[in-house]
């Protein structure tokens, strides 16, 4: 379904500008306290550079660098570190996802735990929401077939 | 046509939401019917948002940093953040949403070939 | 510190459903035990959560700690408990039986399988246990995202039934939104005792009648009440038959406990009853839809499709048992949900373990099973009385109640009504159980000469399927103590 397009302007401002877009994706998920952005947000930009090294080279070139099996284990890594945060503080005497208890354990106030904690839940959200992004397009792109298989 | 102009808004998304709901609903191709559905669930999300808006409002961030003591606060200056905030979720249920959709229709053209619900339905008898 | 069973009884599922794709990865066996361990976990918790509520009143639980209404809200009172330990136990028991019918109907899925099966059940349980209105968008939304993904799974036409779920069930959840969003606008808050405490002062205006309005149009679509139950059949029907033993009794039973929680709850009785004609419409679109699903289920001859228009019906049952709107009415509503989550759960697990062993699902075919799998069979002329009405299993008792309700209202229509369809379940069933039992007159000649031997379904499907129907049996005979019990609590006062 992707056409593999050999133009070598696109493909090179792909390779120059693709670092770039994921510093700026992870700018945007650690940000999310002091401008608009937050985890949802820096996942979809990291992901969509990914898409745009599927589009601009081929998706072979892609799938060597993050394959399928790879990916599903991010999706879940990321909803870990997020239940786990949450998990964390329940198990440290508060309620669930009560942050200022992860000042137990880090050597900050209650409040600046509240900040922590939120930051740590937002990065779990990005590294999911990158993971699924990129699943659903390789996915589509390939039609539903599985060529190296899951399991 | 003051009823108009003082709430072009909810006009607006009115009119987003019958042209979502009847692309749903009169279309006939699985595709459009899946434009209508994101059509749809956008107008809400617009509904949503415009809610929270305020003349003359800023973004709801507090300068300043952690520790050093902050004056009083107005609400009337910011603008409303919780419904920014329950969008967020939203449009993640509405991508998610699109994301099954668009894997259904996969295994449906895989299956029958085309992607018009009536040629579907007389593939199916 | 309040005690954490709240959280527990959705934490459990919601992070072993995270770490089934990398366990399945590694060791695909061990899939089903992690599954099973974190349900069994989910239903101790809600067990004690019932124990607890029943000592000393409703919990509360604040999500972070912050108090409510700036922070979410877990409430369970005694219908949150109810409704939890039915949706947590059936759905242990579904999924100890899906084993094998899982093995055999989607071998190279079995790890997304199980991996979606725990996000519904997680969506399920959140629903019942959260107290906040936008939180149960998004526990709806999840379990009805598990649901398409799952039906869209089965068989032939499986993929189109679960589109036409989808587009219909995102309408349903979009206008859940929309009157959430109203609400908000109008009140400023999304917590549900802090909504029913300011929206007195404000039943006059239009938008919270329009609120209620869509609300009732959402929560139907997503229950399959009367008009809005299209979607309903085809689903049901091509989804494999451990998703139909899993949504079936769950999926609607939580939609019509939402629609109890919407109309009593938030909205105080004097709204829904008085105000504005909102119960009454209800009651009528029940009455309707009773009859409706009856008598279509008699032109079915496919097993599993008959029993998706009976569950139509079933939910007629209870959307009647809500808008008779008095305390014998709600009652009988109420215990119908419990009743009707174990009929439903029964007669599904019954044709999935008859699709597993002799795959037949015509009523025609099925002569002589009864020697073949005596015990699964008489599991579901159990359950097929029940539906009926007939003491001592449970579906008398709610049946009971529903009828002194309507006695009670004055509104003999609705009494007529349930009696009838009572009749016409009758001969629904047993049309089938005739076939299963009563072989036909020419093969009196030839008995002995095919010997068929007992080849009862394997013990995993076998266990779980009389469990329910011991259930059946004895929360029938039990129905006074239940009532008397938690159901009193549960029905909302002021009626």
């Amino acid at each position: 379904m992707i056409a593999h397009l050999e133009d070598i302007i696109i493909q090179t401002v792909c390779r120059i500008l693709i670092p770039f877009i994921q510093v700026y994706g992870l700018y945007v998920i650690a940000h999310g306290h002091h401008s608009p952005g937050g985890g949802f947000q820096g996942g979809v930009i990291l992901g969509a550079s990914f898409i745009l090294l599927c589009v601009a080279y081929d998706i072979n070139e892609a799938k060597r660098r993050l394959n399928e099996k790879l990916d599903t284990m991010f999706c879940s890594l990321g909803l870990i570190i997020y239940s786990g945060i949450g998990f964390v503080c329940l198990v440290l005497g508060g309620n669930y996802l009560n942050y200022s208890r992860l000042g137990h354990i880090l050597p900050v106030d209650p409040v600046n735990a509240r900040s922590l904690g939120i930051l740590g839940i937002e990065i779990g959200v990005g590294i999911t929401v990158m993971a699924v992004m990129i699943s659903i397009f390789l996915d589509l792109a390939s039609r539903g077939k599985h060529e190296e298989g899951l399991e | 046509m003051e009823l108009i102009i003082s709430k072009y808004n909810y006009w607006v998304y009115i009119i987003l939401m019958m042209i979502g709901f009847y692309a749903m609903i009169g279309k006939r191709n699985l595709v459009k019917k899946l434009v209508g559905m994101n059509i749809f669930q956008t107008a809400i999300i617009l509904y949503f948002v415009s809610t929270g808006a305020k003349r003359g409002a800023s973004i709801p961030i507090l300068e300043g940093g952690h520790g050093e003591a902050i004056h009083a606060i107005h609400a009337a200056h910011y603008v409303n953040p919780l419904p920014h905030v329950l969008m967020l979720t939203a449009i993640v249920v509405m991508v998610s949403t699109f994301g099954v959709a668009l894997a259904l229709i996969i295994m449906l053209y895989r299956r029958y070939n085309t992607l018009e619900e009536d040629e579907i339905l007389e593939l199916r008898k | 510190m309040t005690p954490p069973f709240p959280i527990l009884i959705i934490l459990v599922p919601l992070i072993t459903a995270f770490f089934i794709p990398i366990i399945g990865w590694w060791r695909r066996d061990l899939c089903y035990p992690l599954v099973i361990a974190a349900l069994s976990v989910s239903a101790l918790s809600s067990v004690f959560i019932l124990h607890l509520v029943g000592e000393g009143g409703t919990i509360h639980y604040y999500l972070g700690s912050w108090d409510p209404p700036w922070g979410i809200e877990y409430v369970i009172d005694h219908l949150n408990a109810f409704m939890a330990i039915i949706v947590s136990a059936i759905s242990l028991i579904v999924a100890l039986s899906s084993k094998r019918s899982v093995e055999r109907e989607l071998p190279q899925k079995v790890v997304y399988f199980y991996c979606l099966f725990l996000l519904q059940v997680t969506g399920l349980l959140g629903i019942v246990v959260t107290g906040d209105m936008f939180n149960l968008y998004v526990f709806l939304e999840i379990a009805s995202l598990a649901g398409y993904a799952l039906i869209a799974i089965g068989e032939d036409g499986a993929p189109f039934a679960s589109f036409n779920y989808m587009i219909y069930g995102t309408i349903g959840a979009c206008f859940y939104l929309l009157s959430v969003g109203y609400l908000y606008v109008v009140t400023g808050s999304l917590n549900m005792a802090d909504l029913s405490r300011i929206l007195p002062d404000l039943y006059h205006s239009k938008v919270v009648l329009m609120a209620f309005a869509f609300f009732i149009v959402g929560v139907g679509l997503k229950m399959a009440l009367f008009p809005l139950h299209v979607w309903l059949p085809d689903a049901y029907t091509y989804a494999p038959s451990a998703v139909s033993a899993l949504v079936a009794p769950l999926m609607t039973k939580v939609g019509a406990y939402v629609l109890i929680r919407i109309v009593f709850t938030v909205f105080k009785p004097s709204f829904s009853i008085e105000l504005i004609p909102g119960t009454a419409i209800l009651s009528w679109v029940g009455a309707i839809a009773i009859l409706f699903g009856c008598i279509l289920a008699l032109g079915q001859t496919d097993l599993k499709r008959m029993l998706a228009y009976v569950l139509i019906a079933e939910v007629g049952y209870i959307a009647l048992g809500v808008g008779l709107a008095n305390k014998a009415g709600l009652t009988g509503a109420i215990l119908h949900i419990l009743n009707d989550a174990l009929m439903m759960a029964c007669l599904f697990l019954v044709v999935g373990a008859i699709l597993y062993k002799v795959g037949l699902r015509n009523i025609h075919q099925f002569t002589y099973l009864h020697r073949k799998m005596p015990i699964t069979m008489a599991a579901f002329t159990i359950a097929a009385l029940s539906v009926i009405g007939i003491p001592p299993t449970c579906g008398f008792f709610s049946k009971w109640y529903l009828v002194l309700g309507a006695i009670d209202a004055n509104q003999w229509l609705f009494a007529v009504v349930l009696l009838v369809s009572s009749l016409l379940n009758a001969i629904l069933f047993f049309r089938v159980i005739e076939n299963v039992y009563f072989e036909p007159a020419n093969a009196h000649g030839d008995r002995g000469h095919e010997e068929i031997s007992i080849d009862e379904a394997p013990l995993s499907m076998l266990i779980p399927i009389l469990i329910v129907t011991a259930g059946i049996l004895s929360l029938g005979v039990l129905s006074g103590k239940i009532i008397s019990s938690v159901i009193q609590f549960a029905v909302p006062a002021g009626l």
